[in-house]
């Protein structure tokens, strides 16, 4: 019973991992496109970049909606206090991806394309911004009470670390944006997008080097896991490969390859993401309350586990059915 | 002056209010989209597919409103009512993790096909998408209303220690309202997006433009009105037969009862009524004599005592009894006033009326179904009300009050983002109104190339192109 006790929430612990870590990439891309989109500056680009996304933002969206049930349904403690405590940057994603979904839907008929693409460009934007804090917020940890209520103020997620994992995740967002448009576009905007995954394959770099500096020397209990063996020699591959991994990426894109940016780019993002995991792992609210404190009764758990598990493999059969159905560029033509 | 309660709750009561202004038409639209495209695939009548074509541009603006509008829903659970979350997360997470999983993502993974996939698959396969997503908005209904209805009427365990303990799962998805609940939203999606459809294409003909290709589409909705109307009266029926058993409160409020009537008597029915929550009673009202027992039981004596508002102690009873008692009438209003428009328009359709060339005679009839368009949705919004304002002071009834369920923030907070939601889903709402009118004045395209249907490759070779600017739904309109 112990055992089962420990082992349903670390499974939970994963498929929730499992399910932010498809939103982060998939919707990561569309949010990167969408930041991209601000700098570019004539109609047709922007709308090649919007065209790229029609058809999946939606289900990418999706996943954090997925995400989000699983939450409240295998964490309630943990969904009730960290939802409540992020409140201002959880309604700024909210709006950044209101802005964003309004703006496919709009733009279409729209004669006035400009504010919708705004609306598509700072959406995307702000929405990434949210999920930088409140990423920021969760590894840094959340004020809670011995029953781990929330405590704290409603700003306590900005500071200056929260700024640089925001920032860094913007970076990432960019990085894997411009990947997937090199796989999607071709000719001169593909060139563009060549060199801004340059740029940010270098600045997200930098970022995740800082992090992974700071996070041991601010967060005592993260330290005090992280540098005693067996993780300790984890916790050290970590960064050596994703220095690695940039390498690679920076070399694949140095050879303008198409497809293996984005498949570099997509491990970088599991590696940072596990490297993450095993920060925060087995706190949910960092550095609070543990995945067993938090979670729902044992038999919620498994009535979960047989109602949404079995579904995983066809949520992610029909999602990659739908990217065969629709591979390949968008083109440019002319319009007159 | 405001409290977090206070804002939380009207944020949450907005938010409700607009988000289904959308799902509740895609989720009945999708099925008359999968009848629309049966019957192309089985007559290969070019009008169906053109009738899919059509209606599928204003189900896609609505769907994307819907979803962008339904997002802050998922989360304000935890936001705004964070203790609520923990109390209940056992029973109501699991249900919004399989809504989640099963719904949304069914939906989302094939609306993708179903709207830019003509021409790269198959026509069955787009049909089967089509299906799919019909399906998966219909499954997000049935989650959603059992858990809503689990808050009506909590079954299943029992509260422990302040959280409410699961013994039986299937117990809780089976509680006592949710069959009821779940057909009545059901068919008020449906009528509420026949009657759009209708009132659309009777505007269409009365302009006098493709009158054969609306009169169509208004004898689809016919058909089926012909079935739902009455339907509807009757599941509305037993819903309120459901409340009288099980929230003797919110029926009292409903029908701005304050005294109780007892059993073995006749109890006059409340048609229209002013009341007055400070003096306990109706300052004016007029009755329907024996009423209530007929409406209840048909049959003029009451079995079983109906109880009055004042046996509650006021905190224990909904307030704002006058909107419930009016949203209640006006609900049930629209529900009559369909099923009478149904039968005049039944009986016009059997004199043979309703047909191109006559169709256009008939003026008033078509007014009445372009008056009758927006109600569906008054009549959704109106049953909500009397359903999450009569519900009070109970967040989940009987077991958890909305006071303790919201959670500790500033309020000044909470207004903030009311406001911003204020902001925004006014914005949602006009442009989706100015954006439907452009696709309805612009209209269908009858002159588009039919998708291949025989020996049609099951998944295109070539990859796709998609061309800017063009989003390939429209890609040849
Ligand atoms: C097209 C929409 C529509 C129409 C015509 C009707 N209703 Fe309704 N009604 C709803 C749409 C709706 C709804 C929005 O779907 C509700 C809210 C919650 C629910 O489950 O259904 C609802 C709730 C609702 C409730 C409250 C249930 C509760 O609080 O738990 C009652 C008592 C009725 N209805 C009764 C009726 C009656 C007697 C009707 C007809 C004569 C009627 N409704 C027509
Ligand atoms: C089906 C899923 C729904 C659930 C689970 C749900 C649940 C809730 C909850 C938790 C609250 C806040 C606490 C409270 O005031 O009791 C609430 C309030 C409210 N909801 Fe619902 N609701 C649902 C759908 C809707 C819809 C679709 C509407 C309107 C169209 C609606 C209208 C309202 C209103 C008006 C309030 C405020 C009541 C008041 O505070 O007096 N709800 N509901
Ligand atoms: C009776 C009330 C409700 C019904 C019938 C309903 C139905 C739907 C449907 C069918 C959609 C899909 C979008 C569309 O077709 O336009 C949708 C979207 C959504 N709804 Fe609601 N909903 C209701 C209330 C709620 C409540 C209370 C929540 C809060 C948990 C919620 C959360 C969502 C979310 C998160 C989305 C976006 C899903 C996506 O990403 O695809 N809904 N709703």
């Amino acid at each position: 019973m112990n055992a089962l006790l420990h082992f349903l929430p670390q499974v939970w612990f994963v498929i929730l991992g499992l399910f932010l870590f498809l939103y982060i990439m998939l919707d990561g891309f569309d949010l990167g496109v969408g930041i991209l989109s601000l700098t570019s500056s004539d109609e047709k680009r922007r709308s090649i970049l919007m065209t790229s996304l029609g058809n999946v933002w939606d289900a990418n969206e999706t996943w954090l909606v997925v995400m989000a049930g699983a939450l409240f349904g295998a964490f309630p403690l943990a969904y009730g206090t960290i939802l409540s405590a992020l409140y201002i940057p959880i309604f700024m994603m909210i709006f950044g991806l209101i802005f964003r979904a309004i703006a496919f839907e709009f733009r279409e008929h729209s004669d006035r394309k400009t504010l919708w693409n705004l609306s598509f460009g700072v959406g995307s934007f702000l929405a990434a911004l949210g999920q930088g804090f409140a990423l920021g917020s969760v590894i840094e940890g959340i004020s809670v009470d011995a029953l781990g209520h929330f405590t704290g103020g409603m700003w306590d997620w900005l500071d200056w670390r929260s700024i640089l994992v925001t920032l860094t995740l913007i970076q990432g967002y960019v990085l894997i944006g411009s990947t997937y448009l090199i796989l999607k576009t071709e000719g001169e905007l593909q060139e563009t997008h060549f060199r801004t995954a340059k740029i940010a394959a270098v600045t997200t770099l930098v970022g995740a080097i800082l992090i992974t500096i700071v996070t041991p020397v601010f967060y005592v209990a993260a330290r005090e896991r992280l540098f005693s063996p067996p993780l300790l020699y984890v916790f050290s591959a970590i960064p050596l490969l994703g220095v690695g991994l940039v390498g690679l990426l920076l070399r694949s894109l140095g050879r303008r390859e198409e497809r293996t940016p984005f498949v570099w780019t997509i491990l970088i993002f599991l590696l940072t993401f596990l490297g993450l995991g095993l920060i925060v792992f087995p706190y949910i609210i960092p550095t609070e309350i543990t995945i067993y404190q938090a979670a729902a009764s044992p038999s919620a758990l498994v009535f979960m586990i047989i109602f949404v598990g079995f579904l995983i493999p066809i949520m992610l059969f029909y999602n990659i059915y739908q990217y065969v159905v629709f591979r390949g560029k968008v083109k440019v033509v002319e319009h007159d | 002056m405001l409290d977090t309660v206070s804002l939380s709750r009207m944020q949450f009561a907005l938010t409700a209010i607009f988000h289904m202004l959308w799902p509740v038409l895609t989720t009945g639209m999708a099925i008359y989209l999968v009848v629309v495209e049966g019957l192309w695939l089985k007559t290969r009548n070019p009008d169906y597919y053109y009738h899919a074509r059509f209606w599928s541009k204003l189900y896609v603006l609505n769907f994307g409103i819907g979803v962008a509008s339904g997002l802050p829903m998922e989360f304000q659970f935890g936001t705004n009512w964070a203790p609520f979350s923990e109390a209940v997360g056992d029973f109501f997470g699991s249900i919004l993790g399989f809504e989640g999983a099963m719904a949304f993502m069914l939906e989302a993974g094939f609306l993708g096909i179903m709207l830019f996939g003509w021409g790269r698959v198959h026509p069955v396969i787009h049909y089967l998408a089509t299906i799919m997503v019909a399906f998966g908005a219909n499954l997000s209904t049935f989650w959603i209303l059992v858990a809503n209805s689990w808050l009506q009427t909590p079954a299943g365990g029992e509260m422990v220690n302040g959280k409410f303990i699961v013994s039986d799962y299937f117990q809780a998805i089976l509680n006592p309202f949710m069959v009821r609940s779940v057909a009545h939203m059901f068919l008020a999606t449906l009528e509420t997006s026949l009657f759009v459809i209708g009132g659309i294409s009777a505007w269409y003909i009365l302009k006098n433009r493709n009158v054969a290709f609306f009169t169509r589409s208004l004898q689809i909705v016919l058909a089926a009105a012909i079935a739902v109307t009455p339907l509807q009266i009757f599941v509305g029926h037993l819903s309120a037969e459901q409340v009288y058993e099980y929230q003797p409160t919110k029926l009292a409020a409903m029908e701005a009862k304050w005294e109780t009537s007892p059993a073995g008597q006749p109890a006059d029915w409340s048609l229209l009524a002013i009341p007055d929550e400070k003096g306990e009673r109706n300052k004016w009202e007029l009755n329907v004599p024996q009423g209530l027992g007929y409406i209840l039981e048909f049959k003029p004596k009451l079995s079983a005592p109906v109880l009055g508002l004042k046996e509650w102690p006021r905190e224990n009873r909904p307030k704002m009894v006058g909107l419930i008692y009016y949203s209640f009438r006006i609900m049930s209003g629209i529900g009559f006033f369909f099923a009478a428009l149904m039968g005049l328009s039944a009986v016009q359709w059997l004199r043979g009326k309703l047909v191109a060339g006559a169709i256009e005679q008939q003026k008033l009839l078509l007014l009445s179904w372009i008056f009758a368009a927006p109600l569906g949705y008054i009549a959704v919004e109106s049953g909500w009300i009397v359903r999450c304002v009569g519900r009070q002071p109970w967040a989940m009834y009987n077991q958890i009050r909305t006071a303790d369920a919201a959670s500790v923030i500033p309020a000044e907070t909470v207004l903030g983002s009311l406001l911003a939601f204020a902001g925004v889903y006014s914005l949602l709402f006009v442009m989706t109104l100015y954006f439907g009118s452009r696709i309805i004045q612009a209209g269908p395209n009858l002159e588009m190339a039919l998708p291949q249907l025989d020996n049609a490759p099951s998944v295109k070779e070539e990859p796709a192109e998609l061309l800017p600017d063009q989003r390939p739904a429209e890609a040849n309109q």
